[in-house]
């Protein structure tokens, strides 16, 4: 019999926020009904592996249903490349799956990762995650084929473009709110093969950005700059552009997807450990071991998409109090003045980011109501929680985005008020008449709050 | 390719291991009390690599069913090359104590039934003079305690089993792996608080155990701290242990 139990060591994974939760953990889909029967007065929420960075996926004093037991894959058809698998399987299974002789090794990829591969499909559908093949491939909404929705009624809807098309729509990028996600079925990408031809090298400024991600658009289906977020004047935006595509290197051998990490932080380090200083140093250091010229390698996908799986709980780094990440987007023409404008305010604030990401994002819609991106320009940041002070910078940092008719992604937010949300998202009321009465979470009352 | 039996095949802790020996392309054959559950996982083994993966029902503590279903197993496997016997349930101390009953039933899962059902596969194995047996016992067998000694006899006794039977197939080349997990973040566990260091990952648990059966290890503690923390819990006098809480 399942039932919820309180639990304070469910953290997102900036780990600012400390909640005391009701969880229960279901193991097989046929418990379901039983948790929701046994929620009592509490609000639910579905969750998967907290790699949110703030409070959309956490429901304070509420019931959270962790759905990671439920990672039962249903069916996977080599010939077509269709997953069918429950919503608590992780992307790094699915990649091991896919590297099996048996399944074709190298023939099938996700058709969109985000920068970690430890995410679960629920969670994935969500946020509607988007990876450095936005400009082609869409969002991870784009893909899926249907899934099934249990809602607090007891009612599962099959959810599929043409079947309960409006939830299918509320529910992609819906943080939870809509129902719990029990399955999926996604269809894979078929590549040529485990190999990435990857590209590697620095660049001066914010133009020579713009100008390397338009030339990058046709060949290149993987494109991301990490920039230099202290670099300000002549020197504003320059970074190391990263591009790659699946390569047929026949002659290769398959890569093995490593699952577990290599190397883990087992405690919090000191809060201090990561200040501007030295992430000033491993900014102008990463920018200086950086080549002009691309250098072309043929490398595996792990390194080359999940850099920081390597080090497990890396979020540690940030010390006890937490960290925010601030990921937004600002859309064309005009998306460049924003972006300045927000590395201006970074730069002269002196509040530097240890990985600042940048990106262009492309015009193939999702079909997710609240998806994130847009045509236009992402910029993803990391700041340690210092309280007041940044918060008050990333205030400022909405004014700038909202101004320009941006947004802030919900996956990495724990602080934006309610009129960013409402301003960035305006169709948020027409989605809030899709989300199932008896879920809720942290981040939604937050946002809504005074919307009655 | 390898045929492995798996009893109480929905436990947490066996799915894990059934998902590494699924990913070298095993052949499965999986025994629990809900159909539709095993079905779940079947399916998933296959997914995952498993070369087939069949399933019977069974309620374990029904000792008449054994021989069928080592019967049963041998037909699916050709040969039962790795078992595990997963299955168990961390009863109520307190109401076996109030209900003799239910103290019976708590030895007789963990127990009486695990041994009839070893028996019968030993007799299965022997003429192939190959094959690898593991057992989760668990390291409330290592010492009774107020708290938990039912639950915790029943283990000991299935672990003196376990390392007797090991002794009787070591001249037929088949080893017995006594398993004693800690605290394991498993369904069984769900009403106990959790966090903190001594808590381990099912997923932990099965690499553990896959790697010990393979070996032929003896006992293995899971994860390995567990067999120091025992080790002083052992050696504490008696005089000192009646007054803990433990
Ligand atoms: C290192 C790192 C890199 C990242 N890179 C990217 C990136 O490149 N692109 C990107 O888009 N995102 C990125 N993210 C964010 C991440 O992909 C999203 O936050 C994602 O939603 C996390 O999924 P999760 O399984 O961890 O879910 P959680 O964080 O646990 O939950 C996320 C949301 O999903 C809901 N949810 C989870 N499971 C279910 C379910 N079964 N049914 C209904 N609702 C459910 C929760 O309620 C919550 O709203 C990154 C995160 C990290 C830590
Ligand atoms: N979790 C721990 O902390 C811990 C610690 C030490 C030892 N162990 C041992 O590890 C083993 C696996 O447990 P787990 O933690 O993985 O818990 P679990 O997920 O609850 O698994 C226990 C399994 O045993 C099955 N079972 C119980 N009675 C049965 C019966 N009469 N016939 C058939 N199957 C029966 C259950 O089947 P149903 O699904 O039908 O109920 C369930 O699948 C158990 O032997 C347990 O004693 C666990």
């Amino acid at each position: 019999m399942q039932s919820f139990h309180p639990r304070q060591d469910y953290l997102a994974w900036g780990r600012v926020h400390r909640f005391t939760h009701h969880v229960a953990r279901p193991a097989f889909a046929d418990e379901l009904p039983g948790v929701l029967a046994a929620r009592g007065t509490m609000s639910l929420l579905g969750s998967g592996a907290r790699r949110s960075y703030g409070d959309s996926g956490l429901n304070a004093d509420n019931a959270l249903i962790d759905m990671r037991g439920l990672d039962h894959v249903i069916a996977f058809d080599a010939a077509t490349g269709v997953l069918d698998a429950e919503a608590g399987v992780i992307l790094a299974d699915i990649l091991h799956l896919l590297a099996r002789p048996a399944n074709g090794a190298g023939t099938w990829f996700l058709p969109v990762t985000p920068g970690t591969k430890f995410v679960s499909l629920g969670g994935a559908i969500a946020s509607d995650v988007h990876g450095k093949n936005h400009h082609g491939a869409g969002c991870i909404g784009n893909h899926l084929l249907s899934f099934r929705l249990l809602r607090s009624d007891g009612a599962t809807v099959t959810c599929s473009p043409d079947e309960n098309a409006d939830l299918f729509k509320a529910t992609i990028g819906g943080l939870g709110l809509t129902g719990l996600i029990v399955s999926v079925r996604v269809a894979l990408k078929r590549v040529p093969g485990p190999w990435l031809e990857h590209e590697e090298f620095r660049y001066g400024d914010l133009n020579s950005f713009y100008r390397l991600a338009e030339e990058s658009l046709a060949d290149w289906e993987y494109t991301v700059a990490w920039i230099d977020c202290l670099a300000s004047g002549a020197e504003l935006g320059r970074g190391i552009f990263a591009r790659s595509r699946h390569a047929d290197a026949s002659t290769a051998k398959p890569a093995v997807a490593a699952v577990a990490p290599r190397i883990a932080l087992p405690v919090d380090l000191p809060s201090f450990a990561l200040n501007s200083a030295t992430v000033k140093a491993y900014n102008n250091w990463r920018w200086r071991s950086r080549s002009d010229e691309p250098v072309r390698h043929i490398v595996p996908f792990e390194p080359a998409f999940y850099p920081l799986d390597a080090i497990g709980q890396w979020n540690r780094l940030y010390g006890s109090r937490g960290f925010f990440q601030y990921q937004f987007v600002v859309p064309s023409p005009h998306d460049k003045d924003a972006i300045r404008a927000v590395l201006t305010e970074i730069s002269r604030a002196g509040m530097g980011s240890f990985l600042a990401v940048l990106k262009t994002f492309g015009d193939r819609p999702s079909p997710g109501m609240m998806s994130f991106p847009m045509p236009g320009t992402t910029l993803a940041l990391d700041f340690p929680n210092t309280g007041a002070r940044t918060h008050a910078l990333l205030d400022r940092l909405d004014d700038i985005v909202i101004g320009a008719g941006g947004r802030i992604y919900a996956a990495k937010d724990g602080r934006m008020s309610a009129k960013a949300f409402q301003q960035g998202y305006p169709m948020w009321q027409s989605f809030a008449r899709q989300v199932d009465p008896h879920f809720s979470s942290s981040f939604w009352r937050r946002v809504t709050e005074g919307a009655g | 390719m390898t045929g492995i039996a798996i009893f109480g095949a929905a436990s947490a802790i066996a799915q894990d291991v059934a998902r590494l020996y699924a990913a070298e392309g095993a052949t499965c054959f999986l025994v629990g009390r809900n159909g539709a559950r095993l079905d779940t996982i079947a399916s998933d083994l296959k997914a995952r690599g498993a070369a087939a993966a069949t399933t019977a029902v069974a309620d374990l503590t029904d000792t008449t069913q054994h021989a069928a279903l080592v019967a049963q197993a041998k037909a699916a496997l050709g040969t039962v090359d790795r078992v595990l016997v997963a299955y168990g349930t961390l009863g109520d101390q307190r109401a076996g104590e109030a209900d003799t009953t239910v103290m019976v039933r708590e030895l007789t899962v963990n127990f009486v039934s695990a041994a009839s059902l070893l028996n019968l596969l030993a007799e299965a194995m022997i003429p192939q003079k190959a094959g690898k047996i593991a057992v989760i016992g668990s390291v409330a067998g290592d010492r009774g305690r107020q708290s938990n000694y039912i639950y915790g006899s029943a283990k000991a006794g299935l672990g003196a089993f376990a390392l007797g039977l090991r002794h009787r197939l070591a001249k037929d080349g088949i080893s017995v792996t006594l398993v004693k997990p800690g605290f394991v973040d498993t369904p069984m566990t769900a009403d106990i608080p959790k966090g903190g260091p001594l808590w381990a990952t099912p997923a932990q648990v099965a690499g553990d155990i896959r790697a010990a059966m393979e070996r032929g290890a003896a006992v293995l503690y899971t994860p390995w701290f567990w067999r120091w923390i025992m080790l002083i819990i052992r050696s504490v006098p008696d005089v000192v242990f009646r007054r803990t809480r433990l």
